[in-house]
Parts: C-alpha cells; sequence; structure tokens
C-alpha cells in the first residue's frame, strides 16, 4: 500500500483531518525547497503537494504563475523535483503528490517518469489539465508502478462527471472549492460543501478540498466536511514575500502551524 | 477520403490530435457547448440567419479575383486571390465571430470574451457583440497592443473592453492563457469565442466548420470562371482557421494540392520564428494535442513573427493529422520574404495585404515561377493590411524602393 493511502486511512481510523500544502519546486531554489518540505511536515503537513514549474498554467492565478516563473528563470526541470525527493526520503516517509501540467509529464515520457517517481519515492501525481476521459494510458502507466492517479471534481462536475472521476481516480480526489483558478481568497466559496456531498455519495476515497484556502477557519470549515484541506497559494505568498530573509523556512513552517491550528493571529 | 467529414471523433479527436486537455471545471461547460452546437448545426434557423448576416452584413460571397499583373510579373501559374480581405471588419475572422456569437446568444450568455493576437479576431468579436448586444471583453498580449494599435482602437470604439496581458513574449499564447482564466472564473454567464481552429474540442470543428464557407464559395466561382478545380491552394496558418477554412471543401479532391504557409520569423532557432512543423514536436498547449513549439523539457516556446496573427506555439490539432497524413504540406516563409511580397501586392494589385496574409503571397512568389501557365493557383488573401501599415512603415528601407 502506498504511503499515502496509509497516512490517510490512518488519519480516518484515528478521526483527524488532513493538512495538505503545495509548494512550488524551485521556488526560490531547489536547496530551499526540500529544507521548506522537512520543515513543513515538522510542522504538521499529513501530505505534501509539489509542483512542477510549467511555462503556461492555465488554472493558476498569479501568485502561482510569478512562483513558476521564478523556478523556472532557476532552470528548474522536473528532473530536478525527483531529484529533490530523493533527497527529502532519506530522513523522510511525508507522502508525496507530483501536481504539474500535462506537458511537461509527456515530454519526459510517462512511462520513464512513472519508473522514476517510484524509484525516488512519489506516492500520486495530479495533472491540471488531465481528465479521466484523456488519462487511460496515463492511468495505466502509473498504475503499473503504484502511482496513484488522483483527478480534480469542480464545482461544475456533473454527478456523471463526479462518477467517472471516482472510478478512475486512487489515493483521494481533490475537490476544487469554486470556479475560477488558484489563488487567495477572503472567503470560502459556496459550492463548496455541495460539492464535497456530491463526490461523497460517489466514493468512499478520502477527499482534499483545495483553491482558495487560506485561513485556519477555512481549514476548519473544510475539516467539518471533507478528509483534507490543500493550501497553495497563501503559503507560496508567504515564501514570496520573505524569500530573502535567512529565517525564510522557519517563517513559512510558522505559517503552516497557524493554518493547521485554527488560531485567529499568526503565532510570534 | 469521405473521412474528412467524419473528423473529428466524438471526443474531438484528429488521429492522435487534439482531444480535451483542460481543467475540469471546463469538461461540462465544453460538453454543454459541444451538444449546443451540433444542435445549432441541425437547425436551419440558425443557418439561415446566419446566412443572411454573412450576406448583408459581411458582404459574403467575397470575390475571388484573378491577379493578372502579379501572374505576368511571376511568369506562371495563373494566381488567384480569394479575397477575404473584403468582408466586413477586413479579414476571414468575421465569419467564425458571428457564428459563434449567434451561438452565445443561443445558449443564453450575456458576456463574450475573447483573445487575439493581430487583433482581427478581437474587432471581429467586438463587432458582432456590438451588432448582437453582448458585452465583450477582449484578452490581448501588450506586445500585440503596441504593434496592432490601431485595432487595439478600434475594438474599444466598438464598445468592447480590452485588457491587456502582461506576461511571457505579451502575445497571443499569453492572451489565450488570460482568456482560459478568465473562462474558468466566470463560466456561468461567460461564452469564450475562440478565434481559430484551436483549443480543446469543440473548438476546432466549430472554427472550421464556420470558415468553410471559403472553400466552398472557391470551389463555385473557380468552376464557374474557370471551368475546372485548382491545382494548387496555398495559405498561411497561425492557428490555421483561415487555412482549413480554403481547404476543407477540397480535402476529398487529390488532385487538388494544399499548402500551409508558417511564419518563419527572423531565424532557425527556437524563439526566433513561428513554423510549429519545421522546428516542434507533438505536446499538449492550451486545452489541445498537436505540433508545439517547446524546448526539451515541454516548456513551451517563446516565438517571433513579424505577423502578429501567426507568432503561437502551437498549431491546430487538424492540421497536424493532416500533415502527417501528407495530404496538406507546410513550408514556411522569412519576415523578410512576407514584407518583400507585401510591397508587391501592393504595386501589382493595388492592395495591401495583410503581413499574415503576405506569407502565404511569399510562397506563392517562389512556387509560381516554377508551374505551368495553364495551371490555377489560388491563395487565401485572409485580410486587409491597414493594421500593419506602421509596421511596414518601420521596416520600410529596402535599397531602390522609394520611401513612402
Amino acid at each position: 500500500m502506498s504511503r499515502l493511502r496509509e497516512r490517510l486511512q490512518a488519519l480516518r481510523r484515528t478521526g483527524r483531518k488532513g493538512f495538505i500544502p503545495y509548494l512550488m519546486a524551485g521556488d526560490p531554489d531547489l536547496e530551499t525547497t526540500a529544507r521548506l518540505i522537512r520543515a513543513l511536515e515538522a510542522a504538521g503537513a499529513d501530505v505534501l503537494e509539489l509542483g512542477v514549474p510549467f511555462s503556461d498554467p492555465i488554472a493558476d492565478g498569479p501568485i502561482l504563475q510569478r512562483a513558476a516563473e521564478r523556478a523556472l528563470r532557476r532552470g528548474t526541470r522536473l528532473r530536478d523535483c525527483l531529484d529533490i525527493v530523493a533527497d527529502v526520503r532519506r530522513h523522510s516517509e511525508i507522502p508525496i503528490v507530483l501536481f504539474s501540467y500535462l506537458n511537461p509529464l509527456l515530454q519526459f515520457g510517462l512511462e520513464r517518469l512513472a519508473r522514476e517517481m517510484a524509484v525516488v519515492g512519489i506516492d500520486g501525481v495530479l495533472t491540471t489539465d488531465l481528465v479521466p476521459e484523456e488519462a487511460e494510458e496515463f492511468r495505466q502507466v502509473m498504475r503499473a508502478q503504484g502511482i496513484e492517479t488522483i483527478f480534480l471534481v469542480a464545482p461544475t462536475s456533473t454527478d456523471e462527471r463526479i462518477a467517472e472521476i471516482a472510478r478512475s481516480a486512487s489515493g483521494f480526489i481533490y475537490v476544487v472549492s469554486r470556479t475560477g483558478v488558484t489563488g487567495t481568497r477572503e472567503q470560502l466559496s459556496e459550492t463548496m460543501r455541495p460539492t464535497v456531498e456530491r463526490v461523497r455519495r460517489h466514493t468512499d476515497l478520502p477527499i482534499a478540498v483545495g483553491f482558495g484556502i487560506s485561513r485556519p477557519e477555512h481549514v476548519r470549515e473544510i475539516w467539518h466536511y471533507a478528509d483534507a484541506a490543500v493550501v497553495g497559494s497563501a503559503l507560496v505568498q508567504e515564501i514570496e514575500r520573505h524569500a530573502a530573509e535567512p529565517d525564510l523556512v522557519k517563517r513559512v513552517a510558522r505559517f503552516a502551524r497557524w493554518l493547521k491550528s485554527g488560531a485567529t493571529e499568526i503565532p510570534n | 477520403m469521405s473521412r474528412a467529414f467524419s473528423l473529428p471523433d466524438a471526443r474531438g479527436h484528429f488521429g492522435p490530435y487534439g482531444g480535451r486537455f483542460v481543467p475540469e471545471t471546463l469538461m461540462h461547460p465544453l460538453q454543454e457547448l459541444t451538444a449546443a452546437y451540433l444542435a445549432a448545426r441541425e437547425d436551419p434557423d440558425f443557418h439561415r440567419e446566419l446566412h443572411e448576416l454573412l450576406r448583408t452584413y459581411v458582404g459574403r460571397p467575397t470575390p475571388l479575383f484573378f491577379a493578372r499583373r502579379l501572374t505576368e510579373h511571376l511568369g506562371g501559374a495563373k494566381i488567384y486571390l480569394k479575397r477575404e480581405d473584403l468582408c466586413h471588419t477586413g479579414a476571414h475572422k468575421i465569419n467564425n465571430a458571428l457564428g459563434q456569437a449567434l451561438l452565445a446568444k443561443r445558449m443564453g450568455k450575456t458576456r463574450v470574451i475573447a483573445e487575439t493576437g493581430a487583433g482581427q479576431h478581437g474587432v471581429a468579436t467586438a463587432t458582432a457583440c456590438a451588432l448582437l448586444g453582448l458585452q465583450c471583453v477582449i484578452y490581448m498580449g501588450t506586445e500585440d497592443m503596441r504593434r496592432q494599435a490601431l485595432n487595439v482602437f478600434r475594438m474599444q470604439l466598438l464598445g468592447a473592453e480590452v485588457r491587456g496581458v502582461d506576461a511571457g513574449s505579451r502575445t497571443l499564447k499569453e492572451a489565450i492563457s488570460e482568456a482560459l482564466r478568465d473562462w474558468v472564473t466566470y463560466v456561468e454567464t461567460t461564452y469564450y469565442l475562440l478565434g481559430s481552429v484551436l483549443g480543446p474540442h469543440p473548438y476546432p470543428m466549430i472554427v472550421r466548420d464556420f470558415q468553410s464557407l471559403i472553400g466552398r464559395e472557391t470551389r463555385e466561382q473557380i468552376l464557374e470562371c474557370a471551368g475546372r478545380l485548382p491545382d494548387v491552394l496555398i495559405a498561411c496558418v497561425g492557428g490555421g482557421s483561415n487555412a482549413l477554412g480554403l481547404f476543407f471543401d477540397f480535402l476529398a479532391e487529390p488532385q487538388v494540392r494544399m499548402i500551409g504557409v508558417e511564419a518563419g520569423g527572423c531565424g532557425h532557432t527556437l524563439g526566433e520564428h513561428a513554423a510549429r512543423f519545421a522546428g516542434g514536436r507533438p505536446g499538449v498547449l492550451h486545452g489541445t494535442y498537436t505540433y508545439v513549439l517547446q524546448d526539451e523539457d515541454g516548456q513551451i516556446a517563446l516565438t517571433h513573427s513579424v505577423a502578429a496573427g501567426l507568432d503561437y506555439a502551437a498549431v491546430g490539432p487538424e492540421h497536424a493529422y493532416w500533415r502527417d497524413r501528407g495530404r496538406i504540406e507546410y513550408v514556411s516563409v522569412s519576415d523578410q520574404e512576407a514584407l518583400e511580397a507585401f510591397h508587391l501586392l501592393a504595386r501589382t494589385e493595388g492592395i495591401l495585404p495583410a503581413l499574415e496574409s503576405a506569407h502565404a503571397l511569399a510562397y506563392v512568389c517562389r512556387l509560381a515561377p516554377t508551374m505551368r501557365r495553364d495551371q490555377i493557383l489560388i491563395v487565401n488573401l485572409s485580410g486587409r493590411g491597414d493594421k500593419d501599415v506602421q509596421t511596414v512603415a518601420d521596416r520600410f528601407h529596402p535599397e531602390g524602393m522609394p520611401s513612402p
């Protein structure tokens, strides 16, 4: 059983909820990404999403667009994302999901990628612009190496589509909280809860919710309905703001603890 | 080749190309759009309304013009120009913009968004929205806004809001990305009016269908004036809508040779051109699987062309299919050759072509002299060059030519 399944099942068994931070590999640099992963694990991350930078991220808002630009300017490649995980695995068993657009994965070669992911210890893959209809070969290749294939459900997904996604997915289902691109938001979308409830009717897989999750109260609210909350842009914005400071890693870890804690003020 | 007419398949594939590579949020809207389009396609009332607008508003059919002096100058095949530049708004783009705007209205959408490169599709969309009373937002790269300033002002005069996109190369690629981000956010109320045979299914099919009247008219016109089918068809290929529009009706005629002309830019290095079939390989960009200019890591390459409407890293998936099957040939010409063809057409025929269409003409200049005088070559003059006058003026210093 994959680290990912094991972790999510353990959470459910013990009645706890998951906290899933997202990092863009290579932002601000690869060495810091590796340190951030370990710091986030220590801060209570249950699963880590590792973003592969792409030149044309159509599903991302300005914060993650800038993060991808920074990572690409530093020459970050898919190969580097794999190497970071190999490095992290010397000390850590945190489940890691690769979060990418399809083209960099296709050009690397799907079979080669699946093999290397298994070797370095990546547990799952989520491809923003790949839906189950186009993913048959992708799924087969990934599953053959024991890599979980995670798919998105959106507020616009019909029940018919949700059923198909539930059949295609493994690991967990990622519910997009709102229509739109990634980014920070003041309030959670009202479409979040009904979407999660519709997904629940179709699957026993764990459900994670992401897009716009920026505050501890968002995380807590998601935990009422779903199994885990994903925080991307809010965390990456914190990295962007403090990238030049020597205590960047500490600050980001503190921010993550705050998000997970449900407190209303960032602790000093 | 009746196969041409069964493409794409139900999921939008042209052989291995095409499909829908989009965020899940857009999947149901794309399915709804497909259903609405297929229903409209079967509805005689829809066709009647569109046909009437094309006739009385756009000015169709556009003429097929025998370019006598250009033919004499090149000394080979008889050259005919399909005069899409005479369409209302000055390019073939209006054929598709009106068709889709009617579809948007039929679907009950109140807001239309579009991307534009050269500005011709933006102007066509703004025009269609003004005509039909729809709110209109156009995304355009800031580099394109600079070099096509006239079209920016035209869109604004037509009541559209033009939003500049200041990322990457600040051209068409970034404008499409931003339009997709808008659509994914306001998908309930908004119709995305894509301007070429690009993007996720059903767009490559819808845009091709709305443009294919170019070829149907051309067939009738050439049969009437020459009594036979042409030997060669030539069109420029950015996304490839004017080319497929001309070619589609002739795909089943094996004796008709078809050539798509890509932008060779100012060199052969990645980043200096937009010749996807020469320098690209299959990949995914903006929702479709097709030939894409990219680096070895699958990052999309920046492109260059003097013609903003050809300056894009991917080509329509149906072109990729016909290229692999050898049915359509693809070549490229440089910025310089296109500029020379621009001047040649101006002085031999009294027509300023769009710099995009000038690429097709540049290849005509290479090919026509190698053909017999009884052969017929038809080139799609997809747009007029008024928008490019400033660009041409900035570069107008070839020896032996008078200053303007």
